[in-house]
């Protein structure tokens, strides 16, 4: 038998209770016409073995932490505390389920609640859910809430200053359901071109996106692009890719904003090849019952001590079927504990000290290549705009400057050859308070002597 | 009836153990020039320090979230019978292989060069999953079984287009889990629901009815059905549909029901997703995260997500090139992380290993199905698989429903089975063991099952009054769904 | 709770009273017991037409929702706005300040039951 499986006496002993000589017996409901033979698969591995084959996996890949890493697009580096881990690891929080029976799950539901805190007072926002998959999917579910509420309008104003990958999520969405998704590109200095935002975001459109810091690491006017937004009707969504921004930047909470969604990545979850990160969700309270995704609320028991509890569960599939705000069910419930667990961790301090050291960080890069004089093969795309703690630096070779520098254990961005031919060529930067002075000077003295 | 007595702490929000000027994080020393904000951001597009974020020390944070996990029931404390669920046992090697450096921070934006380790994984995985289902390729892009639902409504949907085809319809059977018909909409259809039959299965007549409307884009079936019945005619379904230009999506749910006994691609599926958090053993995490691979039918193959993981000599690469495709599901290429844990799991197993799963599921399930069947009502008495669905009409003649039997199993020191679900059976109990544990703790289930009934008949009001030994007694859930508190806040002076 | 002989029934056990020209809705005393606790009424707004037999708007329970049917078609007058925050009169007095929407009704109602023979109709429902 198998470490993970009960033993022969325990299948004797039951086969014997339910009357069956085999276990083949109890699979005659299953007709020969769809039955395999054995499967095409090595035999079962000891731990050992499975330990060597994944080391071996592990060891043909370079590790970003044996680098010098500058690499964001969407996935932050940012130093975890060792407790955060530790605590993810406990069985009772990762072997859990969906808390459906909340006298036995307070720990998770109340670690939830949490969580909708942190992202209400990190977005401005009233109301947050428990999580969504990802950036890119939590974008998308604000565009269709944003079709709920305002169904005779078919277009969608996006940001072309989105991250490449969540538009390419978007527009997979949108056409099944007869959306229209309009881009305003960004304009010569890496923001979104307001003038043609005003002009895109008419009586038709429904939810007009914003991105920032947007995917050139630009901060973006959100006051100005909201009122765009507010002033046709439209609902105003910021999307977030890097979220630490929050601690130094004012969010959309601030100005009106219907949405602020985005990836909380960058608050301790590993970047993990892509996955699984973290999408949340903050929305108004008058748009409450069109929130898609899991709802924590507070309530009482019969003996009147506070408890948790998931709430307003007809908006969800499982109840409302074809009709439901979302088709979610799972959602990403331990990366949303990860990132509790760490905005505890940093606190009201923490958050903003990242936040300075991380943009701290960039300006010194961003200070180094400028320094760098005309004559420089590197120069910044955006040398005017401001940004938090990633930049566009144009170069002529990225994907050949970037693959020297790698010969130097310097992972010195990411090339935009990687999102098709319609962005500038060059490599995005990004660094943060992991990033130390040494391995800055390595990088502007790598790009000095190499581009 | 085991008593359980634990030191348990009352513990607040974490804000509330708040108190200026605790931190519970240092961070290295900054050794570049600390920026002056005002210099490099406009004034109006800033923000001041956030203030009811709390300050608390790394010891607050590890009481804090230490007490809390005690209050939580889980996998590692003892059965979890959910049905549908699939709550096996979650293996901790593959939480260090996914640990390991080289997988833990990989970026996903490296150049492929750097990542053959990470896309040699994501393709094992991928063969892996082709050997267990039989069907022709394995998009590991979305992250939920949902998810894979509507990734595979959209290639279906594209399928159809590519012909010159609208159709509007997909049949959905009563009896399925309600991500099915959410899906469906999501990827632009309309929902039409099918009855079924007195023994809970397929209405083949119904379904040949809908079909000859020529509107009708696909089936969507859970094979074994949510009753935990195999659907004897599922080949037959699929011929019916494929004759009409039809599709058929598997709902992958249960498939810890027949891995290495059968397999979806010889049922005539055009897709199915596979809930790695169900049969792959990825852990339930709370609530995700999961991954739901879609594999699909060499017809449905064109139309998978971008990127595909390909192998070229030995050399691996991810291919944009995919003309047909559906697009992109979700950033990236998938639950990374979840995929690594399945594999590792799959390796554990092996392929007798994972033929022994499916056996120990089913046996499971028709041991506690025997051992209960004299003691609650089986609506539909069809052969079991990996889950019996048992329900409340003999309780409830003393008032007694399957709220009260799960509130009251709580007590005996365990998680109840799912409630309420498939609609198609009223005060449904389903239980799904699943294949970890043995004849003991089995029987620790039955035995407090028994009792319940008993106290059900002998004394109703002390089972509709339970749970009483648990962290809270009865959540007022009317309350928090009237007067919705979604956060904390702080209170103002 | 004897249901009221003042107004009709319709089978989806929604209630309609009558009154110059005017129609108030609410749903029966058996229709609240069966949904439990109403949670939340999503109801339309003044205005909105309405045809006999169509979707008025939702009532939801924590765990189910329903959908609300006209017994008698015509423009919506108004809405009861007090459910906003007491839902629970939906529970509590569903023929009195628990009524749901006032109508203005166009035509005759048809295929509804006076109080007697709704009262038959939930005997052998329950069969």
């Amino acid at each position: 038998m198998h470490r993970y499986l009960a033993g022969e006496d325990d299948r004797r002993r039951m086969l014997a209770a339910v009357g069956c000589s085999l276990v083949e017996d109890l699979f005659i409901s299953v007709p020969a016409e769809v039955r395999c033979g054995e499967l095409a698969l090595p035999p079962a591995r000891s731990e050992e073995e499975v330990r060597r084959e994944f080391w071996a996996l592990a060891g043909r890949n370079i590790a970003p932490e044996c680098t010098a890493s500058f690499l964001g697009a969407g996935v932050y580096r940012h130093v975890t505390p060792a407790v955060a881990d530790a605590l993810l690891q406990r069985g009772e929080f990762f072997t859990a389920y969906t808390p459906y029976q909340p006298e036995v799950s307070q720990g998770t539901l109340q670690a939830i609640f949490e969580f909708q805190t942190f992202v209400c007072q990190l977005t401005g926002m009233e109301v947050a859910n428990a999580s969504l998959y990802d950036g890119a999917t939590a974008v998308v579910e604000a565009v269709l809430m944003a079709h709920r509420l305002l169904p005779d309008r078919p277009k969608v104003a996006v940001a072309g200053s989105l991250h490449p990958d969540y538009r390419a999520v978007l527009d997979t969405y949108c056409a099944p359901q007869s959306l229209t998704v309009i881009t305003v590109p960004a304009d010569a200095k890496g923001r979104l071109d307001a003038t043609a935002f005003a002009k895109a975001v008419g009586n038709d459109v429904c939810a007009a996106v914003v991105q920032s810091p947007n995917f050139f690491g630009v901060v973006e006017d959100l006051p100005a692009l909201g009122s765009i937004a507010k002033g046709a009707k439209a609902m105003a969504i910021q999307a977030v890719a890097e979220a630490t921004s929050l601690g130094i930047l004012a969010p959309g909470g601030a100005f009106g904003y219907d949405v602020v969604c985005g990836e909380a990545q960058a608050f301790g979850i590993p970047a993990a090849f892509g996955g699984p990160h973290l999408g949340f969700f903050a929305t108004r309270q008058a748009h409450l019952r069109q929130l898609p995704g899991r709802l924590v609320g507070e309530t009482v028991d019969t003996e009147g001590t506070r408890g948790y509890v998931l709430t307003l569960s007809t908006r969800e599939q499982h109840i409302r079927r074809a009709k439901a705000t979302s088709n979610i069910c799972t959602n990403h419930g331990l990366m949303a504990l990860a990132a509790t667990i760490v905005l505890s961790l940093l606190g009201k301090k923490g958050v903003r000290d990242v936040a300075l050291a991380s943009h701290s960080t960039a300006e010194y890069l961003k200070a180094g290549i400028r320094g760098q004089g005309t004559g420089s093969r590197v120069k910044l795309a955006f040398p005017d705009a401001p940004t938090y703690n990633e930049f566009l630096v144009l170069h002529d070779d990225p994907d050949g400057l970037l693959a020297r520098l790698k010969d130097e254990l310097v992972l010195g961005g990411v090339s935009t050859t990687r999102f098709g031919a319609g962005l500038p060529r060059g490599f995005l930067v990004a660094a943060t308070e992991h990033n130390t002075r040494q391995e800055c000077d390595r990088l502007l003295d790598a790009l000095r002597r190499l581009a | 009836m085991s008593e359980k007595r634990a030191l348990r702490q009352r513990e607040g929000l974490i804000f509330e153990r708040s108190s200026p000027g605790r931190v519970g994080y240092q961070l290295p020393p900054l050794e570049v020039p600390p920026v002056d904000l005002a210099t490099t951001i406009p004034a109006a597009l800033l923000r001041g320090e956030i203030p009811d974020l709390p300050e608390v020390s790394e010891v607050d944070v590890v009481r804090h979230f230490t007490r809390l996990s005690k209050w939580n029931y889980s996998v590692d404390e003892g059965l979890y019978p959910l049905g549908s669920c699939t709550m096996k046992y979650n293996p901790r090697i593959n939480e260090e292989v996914v640990r390991l450096a080289g997988l833990a921070q990989l970026h996903p934006l490296q150049p492929e060069d750097q990542v053959q380790g990470a896309l040699a994984l994501m393709w094992e995985l991928e063969q892996a999953l082709i050997a267990v289902t039989g069907m022709a390729r394995v998009t590991l892009q979305p992250a939920a079984g949902a998810h894979g639902e509507l990734a595979g409504m959209l290639m279906i949907r594209k399928a159809l287009a590519d012909r010159g085809e609208h159709r509007r319809i997909v049949l959905i059977p009563d009896s399925a889990h309600g991500t099915n018909p959410a899906s469906a909409v999501f990827a632009g259809f309309e929902v039409v629901e099918v009855a079924s039959t007195p023994e809970g299965t397929l209405d083949l007549g119904a379904i040949a009815r809908h079909l000859e409307g020529g509107d009708v884009a696909s089936l969507m079936v859970t094979v074994p059905n949510t009753l935990g019945v195999f659907e004897p005619e599922i080949v037959k379904a699929a011929e019916m549909l494929h004759e009409r230009g039809a599709f058929l999506y598997m709902d992958g749910a249960n498939l810890n029901a027949f891995v290495g006994v059968a397999q979806p691609g010889k049922m005539g599926v055009d897709a199915l997703h596979i809930n790695l958090h169900k049969t792959f053993s990825t852990p339930h995490g709370g609530g995700g995260p999961g991954a739901g691979p879609v594999a699909v039918s060499e017809n449905l193959v064109p139309y998978l997500p971008v990127p595909m993981v390909e192998n070229i000599g030995g050399r691996f690469t991810l291919s944009y090139d995919r003309p047909k495709s559906i697009g992109k599901v979700r950033g990236f290429y998938g639950n990374f992380g979840m995929l690594v844990r399945a594999l590792a799991y799959i390796r554990s197993l092996g392929r007798d290993g994972l033929r022994l799963m499916a056996e120990g599921a089913v046996l499971n399930a028709n041991y506690i199905r025997k051992e209960l069947e004299g003691d609650y009502h089986l609506q539909y008495t069809g052969p079991s698989l990996h889950e019996v669905v048992f329900d409340d009409s003999l309780q409830a003649a003393s008032g007694v429903k399957n709220v009260d039997i799960a509130k009251r199993l709580l007590d005996y020191g365990f998680h109840p089975p799912t409630m309420s679900f498939p609609l198609i059976v009223h005060g449904a109990l389903m239980i799904e063991p699943t294949e970890s544990d043995g004849i003991d703790e089995l029987n620790a289930f039955i035995a407090a099952m028994k009792a319940i009934a008993r106290e059900a008949r002998e004394n109703p009001d002390l089972v509709r009054g339970a749970p009483y030994g648990t962290p809270v007694r009865r959540l007022d859930e009317v309350r928090a769904a009237r007067q919705p508190v979604l956060r904390w806040q702080a209170r103002k002076a | 709770m004897a249901n009221p002989s003042d107004r009709l029934y319709a089978k989806s056990h929604e209630w309609a009273q009558l009154k110059g020209g005017e129609a108030t809705i609410g749903i029966t005393q058996y229709a609240q017991e069966q949904l439990g606790d109403v949670v939340f009424v999503e109801l339309p707004a003044a205005g909105k037409q309405v045809a006999a037999g169509g979707v008025l708007g939702n009532i939801e329970s924590v765990k189910a929702v329903s959908e609300l049917f006209a017994p008698v078609g015509g423009e919506v007058i108004a809405a009861n706005g007090e459910l906003e925050a007491h839902p629970e009169l939906v529970n509590q007095d569903p023929y009195g300040k628990g009524w749901l929407v006032r109508l203005k009704a166009a035509g005759t109602p048809e295929g509804l039951m006076d109080a007697a023979a709704y009262e038959k109709f939930l005997a052998e429902e329950s069969h």
